[in-house]
């Protein structure tokens, strides 16, 4: 035991002597504390604490305990639960403790909730209306008490509730109030962004607050807000320039020093804003080319406090725009990092080092000899960073060394996030700089021996990729393969037992595709080889899986060898090794079935996949006329089970035709679709493979049946980029050898120093000249991977495929979602039908009409030579014609629609071009008119328009083969939203020629909000409750109740409903319920409540973002009102 | 640790600057516990011991970093006790370490040359302090002086519940008036018998106890009695 503890144990009674007023609150818990520290074994720990703990539930739960006593309860059940003890028991009491005890009481309540719950905990929920009590208290410390806890767990839910009260705070006239409400903010902002969108103005208020400590926590709104978006408050950059001027030129208030520094913190906190602002912004940098400047230069006292802002300095300085002045002084102070003999300097120089070279390979070539001696530091971490600098430096030249030294620095390791870490740098490197395939080979063999089955899976997918598919030249893969076949056969020779299952996997695979290629090894002997191995015992069932398919590879012609394995095998417990010896049965009896099903030496892509399985179409048609239930997907046959298990919360006359109707829907989809279903089917096996422990032993039967099953799956990593090496490489040698001359003191360096550092170094002063401009100037790399657009084009049909599957996934159960209202709104029949009008359009075709529809229109290209691109201008002449004349154009079965104003989307001296929006009741159009300005005739006019977020369900006029001087043309878009946005932005272009042979394109953009794709939903209140009840996804508001003499709430309602084209369902007394639906069926309901001046608003919708969105909509309609 | 926490633990990334806060003996005994993100009470628990197993095992000349999972650890030992911090990758360890000490000096402050004791015994008041300093995991208050204003005004406000509670048992107390936010001196005034008594009590730190007031009440009464 410590001596001071031992100290304590003397020291104790005095303390009770001298503070006998505390001792008396807190005495249980002292000799709690003493009564452990005089225990010698954890297991008398534990009794004690057992006992303790029974004792204090024993109190909670008489009625006799004071809120006095239950302090002190809650401070040692804060004390067991540190030492692991579940004190679950006491968290109610917290919360009771935090509503109904006095201040002092309350204080240890907050501090034992904030301890004890998670931000997802329930019983948070209790704590809400404590929290709303304090927060309108007009005593200081329980208002702070409050938002302390607000900004540390808070349920998101809840936040609506308190919103208004902490944003009030913002005004409080005491700074530690504002401070903390700021931060509360903040938290809200970070856990739920849209709910304070409408409080950004706040945030400039408070980060011109006249205290400091409120303008410093604003700064982490702002750094969150600044990192999402740099670009909307570039405007704020002189502001942030002036404060950090200000700061670092010592305007603070004293007690903001810090060892004699001025708020280092802010200070930071300003610089990290300011490299964000400036990053790739020239103009914005030299901003602030002055304060850095500045910055680097007043930090020089010697105390960790100015390194600290130092190091943000510099990473500040080579973030932004560089400054070549001001990067020699970075430069600098990067040498005074490195160089310090402080080791904590020393680690952070290092990273520094790294972050740099990115920019400037050069710098790394300054400190080669500190780098070096930090490369056998003894401390780990040291170590480890400067590994990762060497990454960073690593080129064709020093890899050998650089992967020599990771390798022998993991096998020292034995933290596994390291060597995960590490091992994917070091296949990184070999993959990008291998000299030669006999070091490669051998690498990736270290690789997997280290990395074991630590290893990431995309390590060996990786390396058997490029072992597969090869580079451009048959020969040297061949080579390559050749040289893979013979070194595993080399360790496969050795001790096996030791070998990672990975490494074991990769050998087999290897070993079953190419070991046809060495001619000098028989056959038998490899196959001998995996014999052997299959029946090692350490080997696992998957590894067997992938020795047996290589078997299965290499057994031709040799098929006496194995049948007897085969035979043992088809026994086995494991039912993929069984199915899989069962196949090396059948395939070695019939050797053409073999040759077609496992071709070999075939090229890579040649063989064809169909992913989504349609050659069992006629099967499953036939299934089905014969009887068969309809596929349902995992998913579906999920919930209709939990239907079934869970308690009915519905009422009942609501559930029955919810199963009915989504039974009817499969039936009737399932034999007309069948490309539908096949692409269902195709992606329930994806499914399945994701789930459970079954995956790996299906991928291991799919590498059976030929190349395909699991290579062509994973994202080709991103191909290296070619560049002209010769002009790379010479500089190269010419820098090496330069380089070589200027050593300082060569006779006092370590010749083995020495000697390391230009193996290390050598290359790197390339980026000299040019590091500034361009920062990857990666030279060629080995293993160039072949263009592949069998595979790219194979993906990406897969990836429709899914992504249809997953749009018609979606549009059934919107069917589902509009019948399941469907019966409850008909005496409305508009709203369903038109629902489900719209949804099979997107299932024909197999779901895939609207996306290829949308890619049709973005790869137009028109048959002009040139394309000339000219920046809209407008001039005054040509002014567009007016929008009532534009609105009269209109088609005359679209005039009568409610429709918003004309606006001008864009022009040019030939073309104006203006849009409005329709809004039908079962999708937005958007009409776009195309005026000629000009005398002449304009030919080949077409429109593309593009808007990621939207589905354009069709189009009409957008291409016009001519355009008569002065007409207009129309073209409109049906669009519909399939997942809310508060807004959405379209972007798309106009084409055309007034010229033969010249192509004019004329850019255009403009935004939607989600309220044009928002109609009102017309129910009654009856249906209104119903729906409410079945609904989900909650979202609580205060908003804005428009003043008004006679009825408010009326006046508010009606306001939305203009704005919004919400339908008013009823009003009674002082609430009102509203009804609306977004196109494309999810509906959406508001309970709206009169609560003091403000308008109590709760949404629920099935759909989690739409609540949020309309929310904001309302928000700003009122705001505009 | 498997992925699906390694992914919990990287989700809750950008959500704070400081992901946890532990304080440690040498023996290593945790001593206060303060997590900004969301964790389960077992996955606490394993980053606990794992942590102090690790940390312990650094020798000291060693630098006060790790690099540990995907997180970067910040730690410093003073006396006996180690302050070990979590921060992400990214974040400036050096400045971390400041705030390690910032928090050192202040409880130093608040104590009176503060050692392990203060906060084994008093560790409800170590969380307030670190509450005041750091909120959500990132620095609340930079200013010594504003940190722990606000925490006396808790404090005192508390004795002031305590002081006027205990009053009103023996005598009618008109109001206690704070002085001084920060010296925490007390004016109690007391009407008795028709005369208006002053008495300014000095306290600082201690919890007066109901004796205590009696006693200062005794003191004033005494000499009317006498009159």
């Amino acid at each position: 035991m410590s001596d001071v503890v031992e100290k304590t144990l003397t020291a104790l009674p005095g303390l009770f002597d001298s503070q006998t007023g505390a001792a008396k609150i807190t005495n249980r818990l002292r000799q709690l504390i003493k009564s452990i520290t005089e225990l010698t074994s954890k297991h008398e720990e534990e009794n004690l604490i057992k006992q303790e703990l029974s004792a204090m539930k024993e109190q909670v739960s008489s009625p006799n305990t004071t809120m006095k006593q239950m302090r002190e309860i809650m401070v040692r059940a804060m004390y067991c639960e540190m030492l692991g003890y579940d004190a679950s028991f006491t968290y109610i009491h917290a919360i009771k403790l935090a509503q109904q005890g006095s201040v002092l009481e309350k204080r240890v309540g907050y501090l034992a909730v904030s301890l004890f719950l998670n931000e997802g905990h329930e019983l948070l929920l209790l704590l809400v209306n404590t929290v709303l009590k304090d927060l309108q208290s007009t005593n200081l410390i329980e208002a702070c008490m409050a938002l302390t806890v607000v900004a540390q767990v808070f349920p998101k839910d809840m936040i609506p509730a308190v919103l208004p009260l902490v944003e009030d705070k913002l005004s409080h006239s005491k700074e530690i109030i504002r401070r903390k409400a700021v931060l509360a903010l903040y938290k809200f902002y970070l856990i739920a962004p849209n709910q304070v969108q409408h409080i950004h103005a706040k945030f400039r208020k408070a980060l011109c607050d006249k205290d400091p400590g409120v303008m410093t926590s604003s700064l982490h709104i702002y750094l969150q807000l600044i990192r999402e978006s740099p670009d909307s408050y570039k405007d704020l950059t002189d502001s942030f320039v002036t404060i950090l001027k200000q700061v670092v030129g010592g305007k603070l208030p004293v007690d903001f020093n810090y060892h004699s520094v001025p708020a280092p913190w802010l200070q930071i906190q300003l610089l990290r804003i300011l490299s964000l602002l400036g990053k790739e912004d020239q103009s914005t940098s030299e901003l602030m080319y002055d304060v850095l400047d500045e910055s680097l230069r007043r930090a020089e006292m010697n105390h960790n406090i100015t390194y600290a802002i130092l190091y943000e300095c510099v990473k500040a300085v080579y973030t932004i725009h560089p400054k070549a002045e001001l990067l020699e002084k970075a430069a600098r102070c990067i040498g005074n990092f490195v160089l310090s003999p402080k080791i904590n300097l020393k680690y952070l120089g290092l990273k520094a080092l790294t972050y740099v070279v990115q920019h400037d390979a050069k710098l790394a070539l300054q400190h080669q000899m500190t780098i070096i001696e930090c490369l056998d530091h003894s401390d780990f971490t040291i170590k480890r960073e400067t590994l990762e600098l060497l990454f960073r430096i690593t080129n064709a030249q020093n890899v050998t060394v650089i992967v020599e030294k990771m390798l022998d620095f993991l096998r020292s390791c034995n933290d596994e996030h390291t060597v995960i870490h590490l091992v994917g740098k070091v296949a990184e490197l070999a993959e990008k700089f291998a000299p030669d395939n006999s070091w490669f080979i051998q690498t990736m063999n270290d690789v997997f021996s280290v990395g074991g089955d630590l290893l990431q899976q995309d390590v060996p997918n990786n390396f058997l990729r490029l072992l597969a598919e090869g580079t451009e030249s048959k020969e040297e893969d061949d080579q390559l393969r050749l040289y893979a076949v013979a070194s595993y056969l080399t360790v496969l020779k050795g001790h096996t037992s030791h070998l990672p299952q990975c490494f074991l996997q990769v050998m087999s695979w290897v070993l079953g595709e190419y070991a046809h290629l060495q001619e000098s090894v028989d056959r038998c002997e490899v196959i001998r080889l995996l014999t052997q191995l299959l029946n090692q015992r350490s080997v696992s069932s998957e590894t067997r899986v992938w020795i047996l398919s290589a078997l299965t590879k290499i057994s031709e012609g040799h098929a006496d060898l194995i049948l007897d394995l085969a035979e043992s095998l088809s026994s086995s417990q494991d039912t993929v090794l069984r199915q899989q010896a069962q196949e090396l049965h059948h395939l070695s009896r019939d050797s053409q079935l073999h040759e077609w099903v496992l071709p070999r030496g075939t090229p890579w892509d040649a063989t064809e996949v169909d992913s989504s399985l349609s050659f069992l179409d006629g099967f499953v048609s036939e299934a089905l006329a014969a009887g068969a239930a309809p596929y349902k997907p995992p998913h579906q046959r999920r919930e209709e089970l939990c239907e079934d298990r869970a308690l009915n919360l519905e009422p009942y006359s609501f559930s029955l035709p919810v199963s009915l109707s989504s039974c009817s829907i499969t039936d009737r989809q399932s034999p007309t679709l069948l490309s539908v279903s096949s692409g269902l089917s195709g992606n329930s096996t994806e499914l399945s493979q994701k789930a459970g422990s079954s995956t790996l032993i299906l991928e291991g039967v799919k590498r059976v049946w030929g190349k395909d099953g699991y290579l062509p799956q994973k994202e080709a990593t991103a191909p290296p980029v070619d560049e002209p090496s010769a002009a790379v490489q010479a500089p190269c040698q010419q820098e090496a050898a330069e380089r070589a001359e200027p050593q300082p003191e060569p006779s006092t360096i370590n010749q083995d120093k020495q000697q390391l550092a230009s193996s290390l170094f050598v290359g790197l002063g390339v980026g000299s000249s040019m590091s500034l401009l361009g920062k990857s100037e990666a030279p060629p790399p080995r293993f160039r991977k072949k263009p592949r657009p069998h595979e790219s084009s194979s993906s990406s049909s897969s990836g429709t495929s899914e992504r249809s599957s997953e749009a018609s996934s979606r549009s059934s159960r919107n069917t589902t979602d509009s019948f399941l209202y469907g019966s409850l709104l008909e005496e409305e029949p508009a709203t369903s039908i038109s629902a489900f009008d719209h949804t099979p359009k997107c299932t024909t075709a197999n779901g895939l009409a609207a996306k290829e529809d949308k890619r049709a229109n973005a790869s137009q290209i028109l048959g002009g030579d040139m394309v000339i691109v000219r920046p809209s201008t407008i001039q005054d002449k040509h002014l567009p014609p007016l929008s009532s004349d534009l609105s009269a154009l209109l088609p005359a079965d679209l005039k009568d629609l409610p429709r918003s104003d004309v606006i001008s989307l864009t022009s040019d001296p030939s073309l104006s071009l203006s849009s409005c929006r329709l809004f039908r009741d079962e999708a937005l159009l958007l009409v776009v008119f195309i005026s000629n300005c000009t005398d002449t005739v304009v030919k080949d006019v077409a429109v593309e328009l593009s808007a990621e977020e939207l589905e354009t369900v069709s189009l009409r006029g957008n291409v016009v083969d001519c355009l008569e001087a002065g007409s207009t043309s129309v073209c409109h878009y049906t669009l519909l939203m399939d997942d809310p946005q508060t807004s959405v932005s379209f972007t798309g272009t106009v084409s055309y020629q007034t010229q033969p042979g010249h192509t004019n394109t004329l850019p255009f953009s403009g935004t939607l909000s989600t309220a044009d794709f928002i109609r009102p939903l017309v129910v009654s209140t009856e249906e209104y409750g119903k729906l409410w009840l079945s609904l989900s996804h909650d979202v609580k508001q205060n908003l804005k109740l428009l003043a008004d003499a006679g009825d408010p709430l009326r006046t508010t309602l009606n306001a939305l409903k203009d704005a919004l084209r919400l339908h008013v369902v009823d009003i009674i007394g002082s609430e009102g319920i509203v009804a609306c639906r977004l196109l494309g069926g999810a509906p959406c309901l508001l309970h709206c409540r009169v609560n003091g001046a403000a308008l109590a608003v709760w949404l629920r919708s099935p759909h989690p973002a739409l609540p949020d969105c309309i929310l904001y909509h309302c928000q700003r309609a009122l705001a505009q009102h | 640790m498997n992925s699906i926490q390694l992914v919990r633990l990287a989700s809750c990334r950008s959500s704070a600057q400081m992901q946890f806060m532990l304080l440690f003996s040498r023996q290593g005994k945790l001593r206060l516990q303060k997590w900004y993100v969301p964790l389960s009470d077992k996955e606490k628990k394993k980053i606990t011991r794992e942590l102090v197993q690790t940390v312990l095992a650094r020798k000291p000349k060693m630098c006060s970093f790790l690099e540990w999972r995907d997180l970067k650890i910040v730690y410093k030992r003073y006396a006996s006790l180690y302050f070990c911090c979590a921060i992400e990758d990214q974040d400036n360890e050096l400045i971390t370490l400041e705030i390690i000490h910032r928090y050192v000096e202040l409880l130093d402050k608040y104590f009176g040359s503060v050692c392990e004791l203060d906060i084994i015994f008093n560790f409800e008041k170590a969380y307030f302090i670190l509450d005041e300093f750091l909120l959500g995991g990132e620095a609340q208050e930079t200013s010594k002086k504003n940190v722990l204003k606000a925490i006396e005004q808790a404090d005192l406000l508390q004795e002031d519940a305590k002081v006027s509670s205990a009053c009103s048992e023996c005598c009618e107390c008109i109001c206690v008036i704070r002085e001084s936010l920060v010296a925490a001196h007390m004016l109690i005034i007391f009407r008795s018998r028709g005369i208006i008594l002053a008495r300014l009590i000095s306290m600082r730190f201690m919890l007066p106890s109901q004796n205590m007031i009696f006693s200062v009440i005794a003191s004033l009464f005494y000499p009317i009695e006498d009159f």
